[in-house]
């Protein structure tokens, strides 16, 4: 075992785990944060993605020992008192979100997204969530999702 | 080739006015997009899924596994390193009820008992309190079997039975409504059947052609991107006997697994009690596959005296539940040279898997829509579902329909081309209008315009102006680029007497603060059952969308409303909530004085009144239909369906003829769909569709060895990803059916039949070469460019050989 401290959502949290623990379980198992799902447990859906040190990583790939030290953001930390974060109300309204269980990656892979690029183009959207699936949207309505959300922060 | 911008992406698109804040009465709510119920839990990450919830004392379930497609179970060794006390094991003798999994038939255990039947067969079920113990123990199970020879393709499995060989029947079926190695057949005829034997005979005779043609389809995986799990409790009376179960966990239909519960624990039906949790995408695959895991999690509680937890990881669900029925669809067809159908035989044929499952019903929507949107003056469908030993193939989106549509889309474009006709002016001749009878003798009383939307998709496309231009452009360039369509059409509802059998039912409840309160086990799995419910009730009952509330499927408090499944939510639940709402409302004008025109505050006003005096207010309804609906399930004809919805879809695709990768570069989507309740998600279920049916035909390839699943791994079975789809343009014709609320007809199905023949269709465009089998990966369109010179022109106007290998014209004397 090892105990192993980060930051989640700008709370310290210390937790004593084997040290190759998948830092997804770390998240849902240790510290009761469901909001991180896992689709696939091979890095390939992005379902577990979280930003940690503000780069979108796969928790499922990610062992507790690298985490140790990081600021981790999960969907948890997404929004502000119970307000909808602008890129959260925008999946809500364009229909981003339909069976709900990749949109807490796809919402993180969109922040990352708009950090990196504020006025996204397509090929930027499209490349920037290329590794999050979603088998219910087509992503079209994912795309709208991003594309408004760039355009409210930008006013 | 110019990639799309962002502009050519039909985004955003509008919502409806006003809805994004409060409703205001003067608003039609149907036809608007309010926030979908559930959907704030769903961006905040606080929706709960199977898999984030813990009941306490939970253990964890895992499953042993068949390793070999066919065999007799010689011996299972426990191993010696495994301290098997703190583990809880179940086998199919400790089941106390049948050691079955019902669906149709009961020919399908619930565990493997003496032998098994494919790979993935389960066969023991372990539990511990600890999920990290199980993997280890798991695969020291060792299993010996006797091995059997398998067949694993519909081909093997016919020639078992052509050639009486008895050690390849793997399926009897005598006591399960089949035959040897067939679980079911079909034949349907246009007409009576003699008189169509007949006409076909004659019609084959007079032909100016007849064209035929094979084509095939693979099996696809759902790929929920959230697995199948569950969580089960059991309990018992003062004496220790099991007194009831209770599953709740991923899954369409709560009801079906209160029926295969009943039989594995020889309980009634109100002591089994199932509760659908936050479903993460199901496509079908959560339809009969829960009906497995929930039993089996059942029997570890049961025997382990915990609640118990199973959620498969990827690769388990991918290699051990089900997935669409590969597919192979023969096409016989007599036309005049005027572009007329004359007569028709369709051989359709799926592979069940190893056992009956769904397949009969599952082949009954194949067969139903094996003849199109068409004219068919003559026509008979054989069709038939085989037994193999791969892990039995059930529901997904589309139940059948897409595989027998493909067939049938495609060879509508090869009989135009034998014809020299185009594919539009050939389909033009053949399409059915109102009044008209479909294949199944069904006359279409409500109005159908195959003609304006073929006309108006190809327009939204600019398919003729494309058309031009590619021929032009393909001749210097080595892209390769094509259009093509597919008109077809999509019951909704159960088939035939399916909807009179199942006598749904509604319960709309008034709660204490007046707000209406939905009681349905139909379930929300992304499609938007919750919303459209909702806005039904809402406008019917003239409250707002925010006050109607929709319970948690849950058996034990909510009425059978059927299985979400069939297209059949939007129109005949949707209906049911509709009269429930009229007869609340007509409650409260008759005994609170309810002004026929009120507000949402008059509207909870007086059901208060109404329940101080009256104690509750609550309603239940009964399916009937709208109008006489007659389906005759021995002739197989008559009324297949309530209502159907129609489509055009139009397709450009881009084929590289240096990787041989073909690609979808545009997509136009129009439908016929009745009343669009809610254009968001209406749009959302279309494009969501189409990228299934672009996986369909261009990316997702089940590969199997000895009808065990080799890339069952995202990482190697493909789905479409945000690079690789076209702006997916949706378009809506709105013509309102009696059948559905406000005349809404179904449309969850309908976007993954047309994709696949399109995209084969444009292909053919692009590249003069006829492709029949899907899925289409570049290695294919590699081995069939460079096996045959390629003909550098965009589309071939006659037969060739060298373009189309699998078709064949005979031209009567």
């Amino acid at each position: 075992m090892s105990v192993i401290a980060l930051t989640i959502n700008g709370t310290r949290h210390t937790v004593d785990v084997p040290p190759m623990k998948r830092l997804l379980d770390v998240l849902r198992e240790d510290l009761h944060l469901t909001g991180t799902k896992e689709g696939c447990g091979e890095g390939e859906c992005g379902a577990c993605a979280v930003l940690l040190d503000g780069e979108l990583v796969n928790s499922c790939l990610v062992p507790a020992l690298q985490a140790n030290g990081t600021r981790l953001c999960t969907i948890e930390g997404i929004s502000t008192d119970g307000r909808l974060h602008p890129v959260q109300q925008c999946f809500l309204e364009e229909g981003g979100a339909q069976c709900g269980i990749c949109t807490p990656g796809m919402i993180l892979a969109t922040q990352h997204l708009l950090d990196k690029h504020p006025h996204p183009t397509l090929e930027q959207i499209q490349e920037g969530l290329a590794g999050n699936l979603c088998r219910c949207t087509g992503y079209m309505r994912i795309f709208a999702a991003v594309q408004a959300a760039a355009a409210r922060a930008g006013r | 080739m110019a990639q799309p911008s962002l502009s050519d992406y039909p985004l955003p698109i509008p919502l409806g006015a006003g809805l994004r804040n409060k409703m205001s009465k003067s608003i039609n709510l149907l036809g608007s997009s309010p926030l979908r119920k559930e959907g704030r839990a769903k961006v905040l990450g606080e929706a709960r899924y199977v898999d984030d919830i813990s009941l306490p004392g939970m253990w964890f379930g895992a499953t042993v596994r068949s390793t070999v497609a066919r065999g007799v179970i010689r011996s299972i060794t426990f191993g010696e390193a495994i301290d098997w006390s703190q583990y809880v094991v179940v086998a199919a003798s400790d089941i106390p009820g049948d050691n079955t999994i019902v669906h149709l038939t009961k020919d399908h255990p619930c565990l493997a008992h003496k032998q098994v039947n494919h790979p993935e067969e389960p066969i023991l079920l372990i539990a511990h309190s600890d999920k990290a113990a199980l993997l280890a123990a798991v695969r020291s199970i060792h299993i010996e079997y006797d091995e059997l020879p398998g067949v694993f393709t519909i081909e093997e499995s016919e020639a078992a039975v052509e050639n009486n060989d008895a050690t390849r029947i793997i399926w009897d079926g005598s006591d399960a409504g089949g035959t040897a190695n067939c679980f079911k057949q079909y034949t349907m005829y246009s007409g009576v059947a003699a008189e169509t034997e007949d006409g076909l005979a004659t019609a084959f005779e007079q032909a100016d052609f007849i064209v035929e043609g094979e084509y095939q389809t693979g099996a696809q995986e759902q790929l929920y991107i959230e697995n199948n799990g569950v969580i089960a409790e059991c309990f018992r009376d003062a004496a220790g006997a099991v007194e009831s179960v209770c599953v709740r966990g991923s899954m369409q239909c709560p009801y079906y697994l209160v029926h295969a519960l009943t039989l594995v624990f020889n309980l009634p039906p109100e002591r089994c009690r199932v509760i659908q949790t936050e479903t993460g995408g199901a496509f079908g695959g959560k339809e009969d596959f829960p009906s497995v895991i929930g039993s089996h999690a059942a029997l570890l509680a049961m025997k382990s005296r915990h609640p118990v937890k199973i959620v498969y990881d990827r690769a388990e669900d991918m290699a051990a539940t089900t997935k669409r029925h590969p597919s192979r669809t023969r096409h016989r067809t007599a036309v005049s040279k005027d572009g007329k159908l004359l007569g028709g035989t369709i051989d359709f044929a799926i592979d069940g898997g190893a056992y009956a499952t769904l397949s009969p019903v599952v082949l009954s929507r194949g067969t139903i829509h094996a003849p199109g949107p068409y004219n068919w003056p003559h026509l008979r469908v054989r069709a038939k579902a085989m037994a193999t030993n791969l892990p039995p193939h059930g529901a997904f989106r589309g139940f059948g329909a897409p595989q027998s549509i493909f067939g049938l889309e495609r060879h509508m474009d090869k009989i135009a081309r034998v014809l020299g006709l185009s594919a539009e002016e050939f389909r033009r001749r053949n399409f059915l209008t109102t009044g008209d009878k479909t294949a199944t003798g069904q006359v279409l009383s409500e109005p159908v315009d195959m003609q304006h939307l073929l006309t108006r998709a190809l327009g939204e496309a600019g398919y003729h102006e494309k058309l031009a231009r590619f021929k032009e452009e393909n001749r210097t360039s080595p892209i390769k680029r094509g259009v093509g369509f597919a008109s077809f059409m999509h019951g909704a509802g159960f088939t035939g007497s399916g909807e009179r059998r199942l006598n749904s039912v509604v319960t709309l409840h008034i709660m204490p603060d007046g707000c209406p309160q939905i009681l349905v086990s139909s379930t929300e799995f992304g499609q938007g059952t919750n919303t459209i419910l909702c806005q039904v009730a809402a406008q019917t009952l003239g409250v707002e969308y925010d006050d109607v509330v929709i319970a948690q499927p849950d058996t034990s408090v909510v009425p059978n409303s059927g299985p979400t499944v069939a297209s059949r939510t939007a129109m005949i639940v949707g209906k049911l909530v509709e009269r429930a709402s009229q007869q609340i409302l007509d409650a409260l004008r008759t005994h609170s004085a309810l002004p026929a025109a009120h507000t949402a505050e008059q509207f909870k006003a007086c059901a208060q009144v109404y329940l101080a005096g009256h104690g509750s207010l609550q309603t239940s309804v009964r399916y009937e239909p709208a109008t006489q609906i007659y389906w005759d399930d021995d002739l197989y004809r008559g009324d297949a369906y309530p209502a159907y919805a129609w489509a055009v879809y139009v397709v450009e695709v881009a084929v590289d003829t240096n990787t041989y990768m073909a690609t979808v570069t545009r997509f136009d989507a129009l439908q016929e769909v009745g009343k669009v309740l809610h254009p968001v998600l209406a749009r959302g279920q279309v494009e969501g569709g189409v990228a299934q049916g672009i996986g369909y035909a261009l990316y997702e390839k089940c590969m199997w060895k000895d009808g065990r699943m080799t890339n069952n791994q995202m990482t190697n079975y493909i789905m479409p990803t945000s690079a690789d789809l076209p702006p997916i343009h949706v378009h809506f014709e709105e013509t309102p059916s009696i059948h559905g609320p406000s005349g809404a007809k179904g449309i969850g199905e309908l976007p993954m039949d047309g994709p696949a023949p399109a995209i084969l269709n444009a292909i053919q465009n692009a590249t003069g070469i006829a492709f029949n089998t899907i899925p289409l990966l570049p290695e294919d369109i590699f081995e069939r460019f460079t096996s045959f010179q390629f003909l550098g022109h965009g589309g071939s106007e006659e037969l060739d050989p060298a373009t189309d290998r699998d078709t064949r014209v005979e031209v009567p004397a």
